[in-house]
């Protein structure tokens, strides 16, 4: 899933201050999962701008809704009737969310309630840790189904660099290495020789690297 | 003489906070007239939005009164429940608003004394705070 966390509170009531009719809306994807932009979160975020607007004099309206998606036209849509009684928009879905709100109501100030972290998942109850890097060409059947491209700090395709010590990585010691897991978990698969194997360089292109991107399945274009 | 009345909200677990309850009412001890009880199955059941409705609609405090940390039949209910009351202070304080307003009371079911001792703590320390600056 994506992985958001909550904007500080402060932050969210400097960005509203001039709006006297707020509207936030959360989604029920990714951020509903990772607890952060789900119903449960827009009821909170809407109770605590309604504290903030009676104990600055009233006259603040918050409104909540929560959408399927907020990544999906189709959803988006639902929502005009209501957008068109508020002066702002907060969207706590992760920041495709506040985009798609923005390009369907251009006239509206929307403004994001989270910041989008990575693709992770949950490694325990309220721990997320990061898994994937949309690098668009997926490689970590071999490494032993590690991604060394998410998660080594260099994103090393060869090997573990100098700063590995003791299975941790040089950034910190909460941060395991990768490559360490690999090399053992192959190792222990009697996989070893797989990664000597010669492999050409990889194509960095479908990354980030090449610019933003877009898919196209023409077997679904209507 | 303070005349002001703070009004305040109680969370209590239906355990041991009301088996307290239960106690001082035995003892014929009362609670202040301006708590207003909100019984729970568990306190780890209480959200945070549940804390944070009280103060919306102009409760002037809130608190919840649960088991000790070692004794919620539902194993963690209790320290579920503190760290909510922790993130509700964390909010509070982010909207410039005391963070005392809000506490979290450990009680068992023989503490009957100590039941209505808490409901009187929170009472004279709203007073000392004053009203809530959430109007409604």
């Amino acid at each position: 899933m994506i992985v958001a966390e909550a904007k500080p509170v402060k932050e969210i009531l400097e960005m509203v201050k001039d709006y006297q009719k707020v509207l936030v809306i959360g989604c029920k994807g990714c951020v509903s999962v990772c607890n952060v932009g789900g119903a449960k979160e827009a009821a909170i975020l809407a109770s605590t701008l309604r504290i903030a607007g009676k104990k600055n004099g009233g006259g603040v309206e918050v409104g909540e809704h929560t959408l399927e998606r907020q990544c999906d036209p189709e959803y988006v849509d639902e929502v005009k009737d209501m957008v068109e009684n508020y002066d702002a928009v907060i969207s706590i879905a992760c920041g495709v969310g506040p985009q798609f709100l923005s390009e369907r109501y251009p006239h509206k100030r929307v403004f994001p309630g989270v910041n989008t972290k990575f693709m992770g998942g949950a490694i325990e109850h309220g721990v997320w840790a990061e898994r994937c890097a949309g690098c668009g060409q997926c490689v970590v059947h071999f490494f032993g189904g590690l991604c060394p491209v998410a998660r080594c700090s260099k994103s090393l395709f060869n090997g573990p660099c100098g700063g590995s010590d003791s299975g941790k990585c040089e950034i910190s010691k909460d941060v395991d290495c990768i490559w360490d897991m690999i090399v053992r978990k192959m190792m222990a698969e009697g996989r070893l020789q797989e990664l000597v194997e010669f492999r050409p360089p990889k194509n960095w292109t479908t990354a980030r690297d090449g610019g933003p991107r877009k898919l196209v399945r023409e077997e679904l274009v209507k | 003489m303070n005349d002001f009345q703070p009004q305040i909200v109680a969370f209590c677990c239906s355990n041991c906070a009301s088996a307290a309850a239960k106690i001082a009412d035995g003892m014929k001890k009362t609670l202040p007239d301006n708590v207003k009880i909100i019984q729970v199955p568990c306190t780890g059941r209480i959200e945070v939005l549940h804390l944070l409705k009280p103060f919306e609609n102009g409760a002037d405090g809130v608190y919840v009164a649960g088991c000790q940390d070692d004794s919620c039949q539902f194993i963690s209910g209790i320290s579920k429940a503190a760290k909510r009351v922790a993130h509700v202070k964390a909010i509070l304080e982010a909207l410039e608003i005391e963070p005392d307003r809000i506490s979290l009371f450990n009680l068992s079911a023989a503490k009957g004394n100590r039941f209505v001792e808490v409901a009187y703590e929170m009472t004279d320390r709203l007073k000392e705070l004053g009203p809530t600056p959430v109007k409604i």
